[in-house]
């Protein structure tokens, strides 16, 4: 046999004795013959561990692992150790959703212990139990926000990262919502131009911060001018910058959500990742997702279960404003992992060295003279610059150096200059952005 | 340290730390502090823990789950097979863990190649044309799915077609992504077994019908032999058959979805292809289609030409599903898992799931009421006790089975009977344990005529009891400052 199939010929011959069948086709015989598939799939044949360990270490090896100076909704921070080692305990990996709060309490409480910290971070009353990133995890926000403001019209800002609006575009366009960019002005959302268009057909608006510029934007006073016109403020953010800036509670937000990759996830080439949404208490009940609460067992012993489930699929399946089922649980004891371990005081400092660090290159990036400043604001850890170098000459010279850095965002956002991203975090030091540096600098056109 | 019940908040101790970061070099000028007003005023309330009690805390937490590796897991329609360990291993490989998902195609050749085998090896094993592995789960596939079924009449100029087929015996998500994709549901009927009911879908097909979606076998564990029917008559009415891959296990060396004519079909790689569940996700749902629908799949796109690949979103496309590629460390482990089976193998896990059912089914059928008579496939559904005289429900039983260290089937699903229990024990299980199973099964048949009482207050062996889910709905005690506010107006009123 099989090393995954523990059937022996008495084990099959004593159950086809048992079911009462001569041969196994028997079971089968509600199968069409003309549809009944009878030859071998065209794929390899089966490796054993040795062959599969060499195969796929041979991938692994054709992938390049530069030093990563590049963000836009995905950053290298540093993984602490027992993260992989607790997250790999199969109890945990190896468990459905908790359907049976008896015997998943272990999944059922750390859950409640990453709603809490999400809570905390964003400043908001309630979260959910994760989404599946932080893209996907904007667009349920918006269609959250459509079901509260019973309208059907969203304005998102143009300093939205264009990842997370294709998606939000994609999920409008087959629901029929209608979508209008707000437009940007010095790489902030224009505020005349979005005073203008806030009118009682709008539902709510989407916002980033920092923004896809890496741009700590100011959105003092504009939920205050949504909620005027009774639509509602959408803020996504990179939570782990949550825990040094001002949170979209702070700016009035009525849905806070993004991505919590920072906190403790590899860069895995997109994923898996967790996507998190937060919002008031009074939305509780509109929230996608699950949500687990606390309760008590009935000899009064404190338990946790998912609660508040007859909000979406379970009841009004037909008219069901989410579907989510399956989300990234695991990804959530990442997440809860990392914040237990680093504390307040450690993500502070994760930010202070990206902040630190960010900063000093992009003043050493401006000092080559080869690279310019694209908006002067604000920013924590990414930034943007322009430059004139092409792209082809940036990426070979890095590609060679064992970097990866210098993503173009827009080839001809600034006249016949590029805009280029870059992104620091406290695994980074002094000695390789100076190498960076050194590299970027010594290009000519 | 039994009884531990403490919240990783009520562990805390200021002062204490459990990480170490870098040195910071960089010339003191740059201060975060600078920030200003853009900073948050108050720290972050998180817990302050040293590594230990970091460790501890959540070992002590994950021994309060139980695993497929604690025992056994026979939760029916969510295929709770061996999660091999290599897989495990391999994902975590640095040179697929550390690369960013904008890093340049040809420094990511080994991921982009495993995108491409992976999507060609499952396109051979549904009978598709093309398929995307970026939709994050089951459910979400279902949406990408749907969205494309949409596109393709949309783009006929075919504006009726708005409304989905969807049988009352389907999966909740099913109705669920209709609705998220902007479609409108017919539900129809289902016969006495669960099957499509041909008239009941004669009576609906219409040029409104974008298409229909389907589980085969369905939620009874059952192959509806009219399958080839249904999907002549849905598409000579015009529209499209999506096949929900729920179920697909049991097809696996014995029946392709594209070869019964589905058009689009979604895979859960976290059933079918073995990748934990994570405690629910994350998941992986990569969506299969047709030739004539694969200029629509979702974006970004692997492609290939001269063994170089390249990533591409062909302009026809939905769009975006996804902020990047999907769960890629869950696709590449369900890539490990078809490369250990080969074609040898895999084409064995459906005959051998089936097996195994059928052997669970067989044996409990004097105890427990088999509504539907006949082979089931790879799982079985029976509507409680065969004995209606005592009172002792599914979930009594659901219960009761967790005091003898076996995970409750699914319970209550599907819906078209009073008392359903669905047992799917996968073709990882043994004989052994199957029959370890069937025997607990029969002595809690046999407690329930004897001592009821034992199985209505179940569980006792367990850590926490049956938990009180209307005070969790009423008092909605969601985090932790939910909770310190409830024990404090409880001081107050003591």
């Amino acid at each position: 046999m099989f090393k995954y199939f523990p059937h022996t010929e008495n084990d099959l011959f004593a159950m086809k004795a048992k079911i009462g069948i001569r041969n196994t086709a028997d079971l089968f015989r509600d199968i069409p013959e003309n549809v009944a598939f009878r030859r071998d799939y065209d794929i390899p044949s089966a490796m054993s561990e040795i062959e599969l360990r060499k195969h796929l270490e041979a991938l692994a090896a054709e992938n390049k692992t530069p030093i990563v100076f590049s963000g836009m909704g995905a950053y290298d921070h540093y993984n602490p150790a027992i993260i992989a080692q607790l997250v790999n305990r199969e109890e945990f990996l190896t468990a459905y959703t908790p359907y049976q709060p008896e015997v998943a309490q272990g999944t059922l409480q750390y859950i409640f212990e990453f709603q809490s910290m999400v809570a905390m971070l964003s400043g908001m009353e309630v979260a959910n139990a994760s989404m599946y990133d932080g893209a996907t995890a904007t667009a349920e926000a918006m269609f959250m926000g459509l079901a509260i403001a019973k309208r059907n019209k969203f304005l998102v800002s143009a300093t939205v990262s264009p990842f997370v609006l294709d998606v939000i575009k994609t999920y409008a366009h087959f629901r029929g919502v209608e979508i209008v960019m707000v437009p940007m002005k010095d790489g902030v959302i224009d505020r005349d131009e979005l005073l203008a268009l806030i009118g009682d057909d709008i539902a709510g608006l989407i916002v980033q911060k920092p923004n896809f510029y890496g741009i700590i934007e100011d959105y003092t006073g504009i939920a205050d001018q949504l909620h005027a016109k009774k639509a509602i403020l959408i803020e996504n953010n990179d939570i782990s910058t949550l825990a040094v800036l001002k949170t979209p509670s702070d700016d009035g937000a009525d849905i806070a959500c993004g991505d919590c990759q920072s906190l403790g996830m590899p860069l895995a080439f997109g994923g898996p990742y967790l996507g998190y949404m937060a919002t008031k208490k009074a939305y509780a009940r509109k929230l996608p997702g699950r949500i687990v609460g606390q309760s008590f067992d009935k000899n009064g012993k404190r338990a946790y279960v998912l609660t508040l489930q007859a909000r979406e699929q379970h009841i009004r399946r037909e008219k069901a404003n989410s579907n989510i089922c399956s989300n990234q649980s695991l990804m959530a004891l990442y997440a809860t992992i990392y914040l237990a371990l680093m504390g307040p005081d450690g993500l502070k400092e994760v930010n202070e060295m990206a902040y630190s660090g960010a900063h000093y290159l992009y003043d050493e990036l401006l000092k080559t003279g080869k690279f310019f400043v694209a908006f002067e604001q604000p920013f924590l850890k990414e930034f943007v610059v322009k430059t004139s170098l092409p792209p082809d000459l940036i990426r070979h010279a890095l590609d060679e150096a064992g970097m990866f850095a210098a993503v173009v965002i827009d080839e001809t956002a600034s006249g016949m200059q590029m805009l280029l991203n870059f992104a620091v975090t406290e695994k980074r030091t002094k000695k390789e952005i100076d190498c960076l540096v050194a590299v970027l600098g010594g290009l000519s056109c | 340290m039994l009884n531990y019940d403490r919240l990783v908040f009520e562990q805390s101790v200021k002062g204490r730390k459990g990480y170490s970061l870098l040195n910071n070099t960089y010339p003191s000028k740059y201060q975060m502090a600078d920030l200003g007003a853009k900073l948050r005023l108050k720290t972050v309330p998180l817990p302050e823990l040293s590594e230990l009690d970091v460790v501890r805390h959540y070992t002590l937490l994950s021994q309060k789950n139980f695993g497929v590796e604690t025992g056994f897991y026979p939760l029916g329609s969510c295929t709770m097979k061996y999660n091999p360990k290599i897989n495990e291993e391999l994902a975590a490989l640095p040179g697929f863990t550390r690369i960013h998902p904008l890093h340049y195609p040809s420094s990511i050749e080994g991921t982009l190649k495993i995108y491409r085998y992976l999507s060609e090896m499952l396109s051979e094993i549904v009978g598709m044309d093309a398929f995307t592995l970026n939709p994050f789960a089951g459910a979400h596939g279902e949406l990408t799915g749907l969205m494309i079924m949409k596109q393709y009449h949309l783009n006929r100029q075919d504006f009726k077609r708005t409304k989905v087929i969807v049988p009352d015996a389907a999966h909740g998500t099913n109705p669920a992504s209709s609705a998220v994709a902007g479609m409108d549901i017919i539900e129809i009927p289902s016969t006495a077994s669960g099957l499509v009911d041909i008239e009941q879908l004669k009576a609906v097909l219409n040029d409104d019908v974008a298409g229909m979606m389907l589980t085969n076998p369905n939620t009874l564990g059952i192959f509806d032999r009219n399958i080839c029917e249904i999907c002549r008559l849905v598409h000579e009415a015009g529209g499209l058959m999506y096949y929900d891959g729920a179920n697909l296990n049991a097809l696996l060396g014995q029946a392709r979805p594209g070869d019964m004519g589905f058009d689009i079909v979604h895979v859960n790689l976290h059933k079918t292809f073995s990748t934990p569940h994570g405690g629910g996700g994350p998941g992986s749902g990569p969506v299969g289609v047709k030739k004539k629908l694969a200029h629509l799949l979702p974006g970004p796109q692997v492609k290939e030409t001269d063994g170089f690949c390249y990533i591409e979103t062909s302009a026809e496309s939905i769009g975006r599903v996804s902020g990047f590629f999907g769960n890629t460390l869950v696709w590449i482990r369900a890539y490990a898992y078809i490369l250990t089976l080969g074609k040898e193998n895999i084409k064995r896990v459906g005959e051998l799931a089936t097996i195994n059912a059928n052997y669970v089914k067989e044996s409990l059928k004097d105890d427990y009421l088999l509504p539907i008579e006949g082979p089931c496939m790879h799982e079985c559904v029976f509507d409680g006790l065969l004995d209606k005289s005592t009172n002792v429900t599914t979930l009594d039983i659901a219960k009761r089975l967790l005091d003898f260290g076996y995970h409750a089937p699914t319970i209550y699903f599907p819906l078209l009977f009073h008392q359903s229990i669905m047992i799917e024990p996968t073709e990882t299980e043994s004989k052994q344990t199957l029959d370890d199973f069937i025997a607990v099964m029969k002595t809690v048949a046999k407690e329930a005529k004897e001592h009821p009482d034992i199985v209505k207050e179940a569980p006792h062996a367990t850590l926490v009891s049956r938990i009180d889910e209307v005070y969790a709905a009423k008092k909605m005690i969601l985090t932790y400052q939910d909770l310190l506010e409830e024990n404090a107006k409880i001081n107050e009123v003591k």
